[in-house]
């Protein structure tokens, strides 16, 4: 099959799911984006009156400080992002190395590898977060998404372990071994390509875990302090008031909302296709 | 010692609960043809896998083999993986799986053909790597190389998948190939040109090969002795032109009978 019939193929096969995946997360980080250089207002200026509705001068409304919350939620958007990805970055960093190692490992060492990676997954990962926040000395963006990122390694770490399983009894190991392979070329030549695919589509779905797991822990207050507008703190911040300004506490919760069915929609397209691709082969 | 390549003496390999190979000795001398005959489950592959020192954990080798002067049995794992790819490479029976399906064809050659060039200290980069692909596309006398190096091995033919996995095995430049039925996989007409690109090949580099099959008829044409296993054990072993027409074994008889009745069909149908 030729490259162009191949690309052909990619976007005519999409579904709804995956275009209205696209449409959301593609909204959001282009708004994440757009407030690295603009904003409606400054963060933390007083610009309006106590809990405005929504208006044309304020398109969300201003919170009990008289700030925009318009400004707030696009600070969010990046904020959301940057802790999703970095959160997905170190859980996926700790979670193949383990994974890789412990299938790799004698069969003791891969026992109570996999004996462990199951023991912390029955911790909630918002629990795991938690107490390594709780472990260190100062909430910060920075830790949040360093406990998250641990909260989310033993997932990554069973899921690499049984991926990588899988493609080691593949004959092309063998095959690969017999020609006098290390094995550290072909972790990096067979055993990451191979398995790269459906460890994408989970680490997307972990991703959409993180901006959750995030918010809770902002509005628990164990996020990232003030300044920072992350939608979980605003919703913490619009607990008081949701009966006479509900759009302080409606338009973070329909963000967080969007993000991770926005994800997790790309992810179920991504897989029907990867899922295509397979069925070709 | 004698000047044998491969000398496996008194090979025995078990699991836990039952023995799978009793008591094997064979030798093989450079540049020679040797074949491994027996019904599937015969231990043929165990055999080969052995050799090279690539068991599964669960089984057990007891005995010697001396492959290019070194000895397998008990090696550690650094010292095999620095005797493959230089003393010995195998070919597969099923080249789809024998091939990583998300890598290009081309990259699958240029792995082993870079390793073998640092080896030997000649200089390995692109071009150099480049080169000496073309030549081994040519050897195996496969069409449209540009093509094909791009191509990944859902794209192409059976017959040009495992042209490509003995171009992979050449790229090793190894003492001794193993060929663990390459030909079972395929079509009649390509096993035939499998078969006859093999012994050309080796005969042409000087290596020594090491043919496995279930086919009397295919090891006969082209290897000058044979062992025949059955149930893990060796029942005869000669000249390859002496075993096929005048077999001592009862077992072997059977083969040869098969062979024969799989010719006349051959035939007839033709
Ligand atoms: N990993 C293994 N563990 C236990 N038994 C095995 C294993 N691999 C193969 N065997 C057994 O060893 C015997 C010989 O297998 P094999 O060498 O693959 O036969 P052949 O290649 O001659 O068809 C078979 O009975 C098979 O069931
Ligand atoms: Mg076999």
């Amino acid at each position: 099959m030729s490259a162009s019939k191949s690309i052909l193929t990619r976007f005519s096969g999409t579904n709804a799911t995956f275009w209205l995946g696209l449409l959301l997360v593609g909204t959001i980080t282009l708004t994440g984006l757009l407030s690295l250089v603009w904003t409606p207002y400054d963060l933390s200026d007083m610009v309006a009156g106590r809990l405005e509705a929504p208006s044309w001068q304020h398109w969300a409304g201003s919170d009990r400080l008289g700030r925009d919350l318009f400004t707030q939620l696009m600070i969010g958007a990046q904020i959301a992002l940057i802790v999703g990805c970095s959160a997905v970055a170190i859980g996926a960093a700790i979670g193949v190395t383990t994974g890789i190692l412990a299938a790799f490992a004698t069969r003791f060492l891969d026992d109570a590898l996999a004996a462990f990676f199951d023991i912390l997954i029955a911790f909630p990962t918002l629990l795991t977060a938690m107490l390594v926040v709780a472990a260190s000395d100062e909430a910060s963006l920075g830790t949040a998404i360093l406990a998250l990122g641990i909260g989310l390694s033993p997932i990554v770490g069973r899921i690499t372990r049984l991926l990588t399983k899988q493609v080691l009894s593949q004959d092309y190991i063998t095959a690969a071994r017999v020609s006098g392979s290390s094995w550290p070329s072909i972790v990096f030549w067979h055993i990451l390509p191979n398995i790269l695919p459906f460890l994408g589509v989970n680490l997307a779905l972990q991703f959409g875990l993180a901006v959750m797991a995030e918010a809770s822990l902002s509005y628990l207050g164990l996020g990232a302090p003030p300044p920072n507008a992350s939608w979980g703190r605003m919703l913490q911040e619009a607990q008081g008031t949701v009966y006479t300004a509900p759009w302080g506490a409606i338009l973070p919760g329909l963000a967080i909302f969007a993000l991770v069915i926005g994800v997790n929609l790309l992810t179920d397209g991504l897989r029907d296709r990867l899922d295509a691709s397979r069925r070709q082969v | 010692m004698t000047q044998d390549l491969l000398s496996v003496q008194n090979l025995s390999l078990s699991t836990a609960d039952k023995g799978l190979v009793k008591n094997l000795s064979f030798t093989i001398a450079p540049g020679e043809r040797f074949g491994l005959i027996g019904e599937s489950g015969s231990g043929k592959s165990l055999t080969s896998l052995a050799v090279s020192g690539l068991l599964p954990p669960s089984i057990k080798p007891s005995g010697r083999i001396i492959l290019d002067g070194q000895e397998i049995v008990g090696a550690p794992g650094k010292q095999l993986d620095s005797l493959r790819g230089d003393a010995v490479a195998t070919v597969f029976q099923e080249p789809l799986t024998a091939l990583d399906p998300l890598m290009p064809l081309g990259k699958q050659i240029a792995l082993p053909l870079r390793r073998r060039l640092r080896r030997e200290g000649k200089p390995s980069g692109r071009a150099e790597v480049n080169r000496h692909m073309r030549d081994l596309i040519d050897q195996v006398r496969l069409p449209d190389p540009e093509r094909l190096v791009r191509a990944y091995p859902h794209e192409v033919s059976g017959g040009q998948r495992q042209r490509v996995a003995i171009a992979m095995a050449l790229a090793c430049r190894p003492k001794l190939l193993i060929a663990d039925e390459p030909t079972t996989a395929l079509d009649v007409t390509t096993q035939d040109q499998i078969i006859k690109l093999l012994t050309s090949l080796v005969d042409e580099l000087g290596i020594a090969l090491m043919f496995i099959s279930h086919d009397l008829a295919v090891v006969g044409q082209m290897v000058e002795r044979v062992m025949v296993m059955r149930n893990g054990a060796c029942v005869e072993s000669g000249l390859a032109a002496d075993v096929l027409t005048a077999p001592k074994d009862s077992y072997t008889q059977t083969l040869v009978d098969a062979a024969h009745r799989f010719d006349a069909a051959l035939e007839g149908r033709s």
